[in-house]
């Protein structure tokens, strides 16, 4: 249990900045999920706390303590690979009661831990094989084992799931949610999986280019993204965008004579001339007769339909709409030809407008 | 016309088979059958005489013959274990270098080019009691007033000898034993240092049992290797003095070529050539422990 502190933390290699002084302030028992396309720098930033990459510029805190200079043995910390890191040549018992041994434990001492992480993890009737005869599952779960004997401060997790198979990692997902319920510690949580993010997470913490793009809880960057790339970034289909221009008379004119009111919630923040980019999740655009009852301002939109992928309670429309493709959703579906034309519902109170210069969200 | 039809795998094992008999396999019953006969090179008609297990007794009882036996496992023991170490030592220095390793690789692999008859030509001239440079440094340095007779000498001779043999060998072991820390995958070496372990610690619990199979393969080779010694030796002290750096091999060649006695040299071979073949299932029987902890073997 203990806070962990990233002051300005950067990271070069050469001359090559790939971490560029981000600030992190990660609470007792807080599971904290980093997510981000490839190479932003999330695995970097997690070594950076695991003491595995030396620190260029700034301050890790766990604890009270700068731990710049510590070596990892020094921080009280353990960490799951995303390959596992297993000693081969050891057993499941013997890795999971590895760090205790060198600890200069009591035999008596590890294997009591030892049982109680089995035990947690269903590995009990493994704890005599080596690791080259367990399934990538298994692995995963002597990996997280090895882990969690120590009682460590933090817990550090990267792209633990990532080679399971879907099943296997939903199910696991639970797992570790499970884990962090019974043990309470801080744990930070690497992954490129916007699902895993949103399901595991407290708190998100979205990074691109080794820059933080927005932390926030799942649902605070699902319902008000800060930027454009955190909002196609987060949620599944990704947010339509789509360019658009202020109008003199308050209306919001796409490309293709498609013409908008300005949401009423952003109507005091734009002003005319105003490059926009107009954003809207799948969910608030719905063909009329297929949709949720829409209480408050909406707008109705002619489509023509490309592409219809049912997904059985639901089916996802593609069609193109202002010169760029855009999905929405159709409840209670019926059968849908490629090519027709259809009235649909825009949502107006939950769309977002973001500037068209900065990408920022106008919110 | 009746043909013997031959299979067809037969037949396309023919040819390896005829050049394996004519290469291997018919010298090697040749030589077998010699070592029951008197066979002497200068006198033919020898060969034709059927002498039993004469030889082998002969072998068997003769002091001597023991006594180059126990000094070959002796040079084996103590080269391979020094090589071993100092090429261990050699290739985890090597391995931190970061720049110019490329270079350093290069060097270490000097010493394997020379001829082992040029090398034994050098530590002649090295460790020559009144010439050399060993007593001529450690006279000038004030060390010894004395030529110490590093040849001569039982004891020293056997040092000097191993040696040699440990300078030109030892980039054996660090050259395979650095393929082995290149072959480590970085994963299990940052879980150690994450689990609390100090680089000792991570070379005791994680480096070395990864290097283990590198390791016995080498002692493998190598094993083989001295187990034949005859060049080093023959050149530097020509087994004297009065037989006292006498190995197995440079023995039977004496005995072989010198005093021609072929079917005597030919069952000195075929018992010496039992310690090869301990040697190498001992240290392959190692190998695949090795592997089979590391989840490598079958
Ligand atoms: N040793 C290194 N030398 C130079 N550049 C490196 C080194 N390690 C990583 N990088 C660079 O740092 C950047 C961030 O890498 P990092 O491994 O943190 O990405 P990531 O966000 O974990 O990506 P992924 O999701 O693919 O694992 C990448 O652009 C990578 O090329
Ligand atoms: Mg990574």
């Amino acid at each position: 249990m203990a806070q962990v502190h990233l002051k300005n933390v950067s990271k070069s290699y050469g001359a090559l900045e790939v971490v560029h002084g981000i600030n992190l302030d990660i609470d007792h028992n807080e599971f904290v999920v980093l997510v981000g396309p490839s190479g932003c720098g999330k695995s970097t930033t997690l070594r950076m706390i695991a003491g595995l990459e030396s620190i260029t510029g700034g301050d890790v805190l766990i604890g009270e303590n700068i731990v710049n200079d510590l070596p990892p043995r020094d921080r009280n910390i353990s960490m799951v690979f995303q390959n596992y890191a297993l000693y081969p040549h050891m057993t499941v018992g013997e890795n999971l009661g590895f760090s205790l041994k060198i600890a200069g434990k009591s035999q008596d001492q590890i294997d009591a831990a030892v049982a109680e992480a089995a035990a947690i993890l269903s590995l009990t009737e493994y704890l005599e094989r080596k690791p080259g005869a367990l399934s990538g599952g298994q692995r995963q779960r002597v990996a997280m084992g090895r882990a969690i004997v120590r009682h460590p401060d933090v817990f550090l997790f990267d792209e633990p799931l990532s080679n399971l198979d879907a099943k296997l990692r939903a199910q696991m997902r639970v797992e570790i949610k499970k884990l962090h319920q019974k043990i309470q510690t801080t744990i930070v949580y690497v992954t490129h999986d916007q699902v895993e993010a949103m399901t595991l997470a407290d708190r998100i913490v979205i990074m691109r280019d080794g820059h933080i793009e927005q932390q926030g809880t799942p649902l605070e960057v699902f319902e008000a993204p800060a930027n454009t790339f955190v909002a196609t970034f987060i949620g599944s289909p990704p947010m339509n965008l789509l360019d658009g221009i202020v109008q003199q008379d308050g209306t919001l004119q796409l490309g293709g004579g498609v013409t908008l009111n300005v949401p009423q919630q952003y109507t005091a923040k734009t002003r005319p001339g105003q490059k926009v980019v107009l954003g809207f999740r799948a969910d608030n655009l719905m063909p009329c007769g297929h949709s949720l009852p829409m209480e408050g301002e909406s707008a109705e939109i002619e489509m023509t339909v490309v592409l219809s992928e049912p997904l059985g309670t639901e089916t996802l429309l593609f069609g193109a709409l202002a010169g760029q493709e855009v999905q929405a959703k159709m409840l209670n579906p019926r059968p849908v030809s490629n090519g027709e034309r259809m009235m649909f519902n825009l949502d107006l109170t939950r769309v977002h407008l973001f500037d068209g210069e900065s990408q920022k969200s106008l919110r | 016309m009746s043909r013997l039809k031959l299979p067809q795998w037969f037949v396309l094992l023919l040819p390896a088979i005829i050049i394996l008999s004519a290469v291997v396999l018919i010298p090697l019953l040749l030589s077998l059958y010699s070592s029951f006969t008197p066979y002497r090179l200068t006198r033919p008609e020898t060969l034709y005489k059927w002498i039993g297990t004469f030889n082998y007794e002969k072998a068997i009882t003769n002091a001597n013959f023991w006594a180059a036996f126990g000094r070959t496992v002796l040079l084996l023991t103590i080269a391979l274990n020094v090589e071993m170490l100092l090429g261990l030592g050699l290739a985890l220095l090597v391995n931190r270098v970061t720049w110019g390793q490329r270079g350093l690789r290069t060097l270490m692999m000097f010493p394997m080019m020379f001829s082992p008859v040029l090398v034994g030509f050098q530590f002649k001239f090295i460790f020559n009691d009144n010439v050399g440079l060993v007593n001529n440094a450690l006279q000038s340095l004030g060390f010894s007033d004395v030529a110490i007779p590093w040849l001569v000498d039982a004891n020293l001779a056997m040092f000097s000898i191993i040696f040699a043999e440990v300078w030109t060998s030892t980039s054996v072991f660090a050259i395979l034993i650095l393929a082995g820390l290149f072959a480590i995958p970085r994963d299990p070496l940052e879980a150690a240092k994450v689990d609390g372990c100090t680089p000792w610690q991570t070379f005791r619990h994680i480096t070395l049992p990864y290097l283990m199979p590198f390791i016995y393969i080498a002692l493998a080779i190598r094993s083989l290797d001295v187990a034949r010694a005859y060049d080093i030796v023959q050149i530097m002290t020509n087994g004297g003095p009065a037989r006292r750096t006498e190995l197995i091999w440079t023995m039977i060649g004496r005995t072989g070529y010198v005093d021609a006695k072929m079917g005597y040299a030919n069952a000195m071979g075929y018992i010496s050539i039992f310690l090869a073949i301990f040697f190498t299932i001992y240290f392959f029987k190692k190998l695949n422990a090795a592997r089979t902890e590391l989840g490598m073997g079958g």
